[in-house]
């Protein structure tokens, strides 16, 4: 047992409303320079729809990730054999049209125009070349256009999705989406990291974070093709890639990234998990429907003393194991098995983990007659009543996720490797606490039926209160446990104090032989 | 013509060994961060593969391909000493000096008329490319017009090479070579010169090392278990972190 810690994460997509500060928030930070302005580190993504870069999801055009075959693992566009043949040119590289062109206006016109007939305008202009450009797309193009023909109908998790599904989804009285928050998700078995042929990409022993070296990066960029999510960018300007960091200064200073301080709906969720090193290889070798199982169980549980001991032999400080305990990871993703990585089939054994949305499926649309829907229309407002387009009712237990109106195969595409049964737990636990706090705190359902709720679900009423305490209560302190980056050792370990004595008045250029 | 025989046969080469041979280092030391090239197959993608790939491939082989002649003149003559296989070996050599050739020409149509390609484009590369285009044009025109070169190579240039590597540089050899060829031999060691000021580099830090590395790196920053034992010393370990 080779025991690691891992700063991890939970994005609850409930609370997202898509407002893209998280976004604005790292752009400003991090990639507010030449060559990074197409670059988002942190993005938000309408779902359904095609995201950025475009189709990403869709690995017959970018072949990122692992492919599973004989047994073991390799890179799917890439690799040593692979990334080395197309070195001079990499066919699976996605260019700056796929994300877009960034640009900006040229706002001096506005002042400096001279006295004419009509208003001077701002011109966009290419911030590559400079000059007038006619925008055809920009980050976020595809925001809240689910539905239309261009973005969720080329949604590449429609896959497998009946004709009837996807066509109830995009009907306009029908239509749901949900926004899909995306970082890098600094995983376990990381595309990028074997994929870069100069090892500039390496995985933080002390915490787990990727990062890309700058002065040994050689722009090579199979690092891009590789990362299935498409989370590693190439700037153009200085030829070398870059991603996100996770914000490390900033934790390493007991900070929290940029974009989970600045969330405003409070749905990120940052902590340790220790894992076990040794069975990497074998988790991300896994079967397709085992995918998840395995990866939740390289996971280790850090109360048990076996773990704790393994752990400290190590070298994981103690400041680290208490946070592992207090991690609010730890209670999403195994304690309560709310909380599942994006794409598992990618086998990067991703470490962002997504709590899906109960919203969009839970309201489903009631099977009415033309006839009725009629009746219902408000004559004099000449809308919806919303009581009866919206079933949001708990009359029936289960009946809504079963018939709803986000079909689950589209959630298990994203967060399931394609299984339902791995989406419809996570949300009947969700309801069940939702049940379970109605009756708490409106108490108009009966005690039967939220007992029966919480046992078919497997939560305990506690359970059921943690959940919505560290949902909807948590403060700043519960949703960030960062541990210490114990600095102060490391500063001893890489300089020699000796030096700083020497340099100080103390006599010394040199390490004294025998001590002072 | 002594002097400029001398200037460009024995001066050059050493100007330019010299200056390679320091700068390279120098440069890898010290600017670390720009030792590459500046891949512009972000903001094009399509032409690129038309240009670099032939050009690149091309360019490899006629590197191993002097690089052998002037290692192995003998083994060379051998091999020539049938006329089939000199022919194979002269008709090779000549369809990747056409590749290159081609390729070449893509990549410098491409660059000079992309907008795009453009703005991350300086005067260097342009200077290496037009450098390239002529040397390559010459070595074309060699093949053509200086027939069996693989074989005079090994008698004429194989010799005074090695004699500018034994510091005993013999310019008789060459001094009464067709100016074609003796152009072909001084803008090799210009370009060589200019190596260290160019995105030429990027040829030296090929990535071979990847054959033989694990596919995951993990980098601690400090020893894990060192800085945890209470009765090591403080000690001057540098960071593995490059």
């Amino acid at each position: 047992m080779d025991v690691r810690s891992q700063i991890s994460m939970v994005f609850h997509l409930d609370k997202c409303i898509g407002c893209h500060t998280c976004s604005i928030a790292c752009k400003n930070i991090w990639t507010d320079r030449k060559g990074a302005e197409y670059m988002w580190w942190n993005n938000v993504e309408t779902k359904p729809g095609t995201g950025y870069p475009s189709k990403w999801e869709d690995q017959t055009i970018y072949r990122g990730g692992w492919e599973k075959n004989n047994g073991s693992i390799s890179l799917k566009g890439s690799g040593k054999f692979k990334g080395l043949a197309n070195i001079f040119h990499n066919p699976y590289l996605p260019v700056i049209d796929d994300y877009y062109e960034p640009w900006t206006y040229k706002y001096l016109d506005l002042i400096e125009s001279p006295e004419l007939d009509d208003q001077p305008v701002a011109r966009p202009v290419s911030l590559i070349t400079g000059k007038p450009i006619d925008i055809k797309a920009g980050p976020n193009w595809d925001d809240d256009l689910s539905g239309t023909p261009d973005y969720a109908r080329n949604d590449p998790n429609l896959e497998n999705l009946s004709p009837a599904e996807q066509e109830a989804m995009f009907q306009l009285e029908k239509m749901a989406m949900f926004y899909l928050p995306r970082i890098c998700n600094h995983c376990l078995n990381p595309a990028c990291v074997a994929s870069c042929p100069s090892g500039a990409i390496y995985k933080r022993g002390e915490d787990g974070i990727v990062l890309i070296n700058q002065n040994v990066c050689r722009a090579w960029r199979m690092c891009v093709t590789a990362c299935p999510y498409k989370k590693s960018y190439y700037n153009w300007h200085t030829g070398k890639s870059e991603k996100c960091i996770l914000c490390y200064p900033r934790l390493e200073a007991g900070l929290t990234p940029a974009c989970m301080h600045s969330c405003v709906g409070r749905i990120r969720y940052l902590g340790v998990m220790l894992y076990d090193a040794d069975r990497i290889h074998e988790a991300a070798s896994a079967d397709d429907n085992h995918l998840i199982e395995k990866q939740l169980d390289i996971i280790l549980d850090p109360f048990d003393e076996k773990v704790i001991a393994a752990a400290k032999a190590n070298g994981i400080a103690d400041s680290t194991l208490l946070a592992a305990q207090n991690s609010p990871i730890y209670k999403f993703v195994k304690e309560w098995g709310l909380a599942l990585p994006l794409h598992p089939e990618f086998r990067t054994l991703p470490m962002l983990f997504y709590v899906p949305p109960l919203l969009p499926v839970m309201a489903s649309l009631s099977d009415a007659k033309n006839g009725a829907q009629n009746d219902k229309l408000n004559p004099i407002a000449k809308r919806w009543d919303d009581n009866w387009l919206y079933d949001t009712s708990t009359e029936e237990l289960w009946g809504t996720i079963e018939k709803a109106r986000f079909p689950l195969q589209y959630m298990a595409n994203l967060f399931g490797a394609g299984d339902t049964s791995k989406i419809s737990p996570i949300l009947k636990k969700m309801m069940a606490v939702r049940i379970h706090r109605r009756s708490v705190t409106v108490g108009d359902l009966s005690a039967e039926k939220v007992n029966s709720a919480l046992t078919d679900t497997g939560l305990s009423p506690e359970q059921a209160d943690a959940i919505y305490a560290l949902t909807s209560l948590a403060k700043f302190d519960e949703r960030f446990v960062i541990p210490p980056a114990h600095r102060e050792q490391a500063i001893e370990m890489l300089e020699s104090t000796a030096d700083e004595k020497g340099s100080t008045g103390f006599g010394f250029k040199e390490r004294p032989a025998r001590g002072v | 013509m002594t002097i400029l025989n001398n200037f460009l046969f024995i001066a050059l080469p050493y100007i330019a060994l010299i200056v390679f041979l320091i700068g390279t280092i120098y440069r890898y030391k010290s600017k670390k961060f720009k030792y590459s090239s500046l891949s512009s197959e972000f903001l094009e993608g399509r032409k690129l593969f038309w240009g670099s790939v032939p050009f690149h491939y091309g360019i490899v082989f006629l590197f191993f391909g002097h690089l052998t002649a002037f290692l192995f003149p003998r083994e060379v003559l051998l091999w020539n000493s049938h006329p089939v296989r000199l022919l194979i070996l002269e008709v090779t050599a000549f369809i990747f000096g056409i590749t290159t050739f081609v390729g070449l020409i893509h990549l410098f149509i491409r660059r000079k008329t992309n907008p795009r390609v453009q703005m991350v484009t300086n005067k260097m590369d342009l200077i290496i490319e037009v450098l390239l285009i002529a040397e390559i044009f010459l070595g074309l025109w060699i093949a053509y017009g200086y027939r069996w070169g693989s074989s005079w190579f090994a008698s004429v240039l194989s010799p005074y090479l090695i004699s500018v590597f034994t510091l005993n540089p013999q310019i008789e050899p060459i001094i009464n070579l067709p100016l074609v060829i003796q152009l072909h031999i001084a803008t090799a060691f210009l370009i060589v010169l200019l190596i260290p000021f160019s995105r030429l580099v990027h040829f030296l830090v090929f990535p071979l090392s990847y054959l033989w590395r694990p596919y995951q790196k993990v980098i601690w920053n400090w020893n894990r278990k060192k800085v945890r034992n209470p009765r090591s010393v403080w000690s001057v370990n540098k960071s593995r972190n490059n």
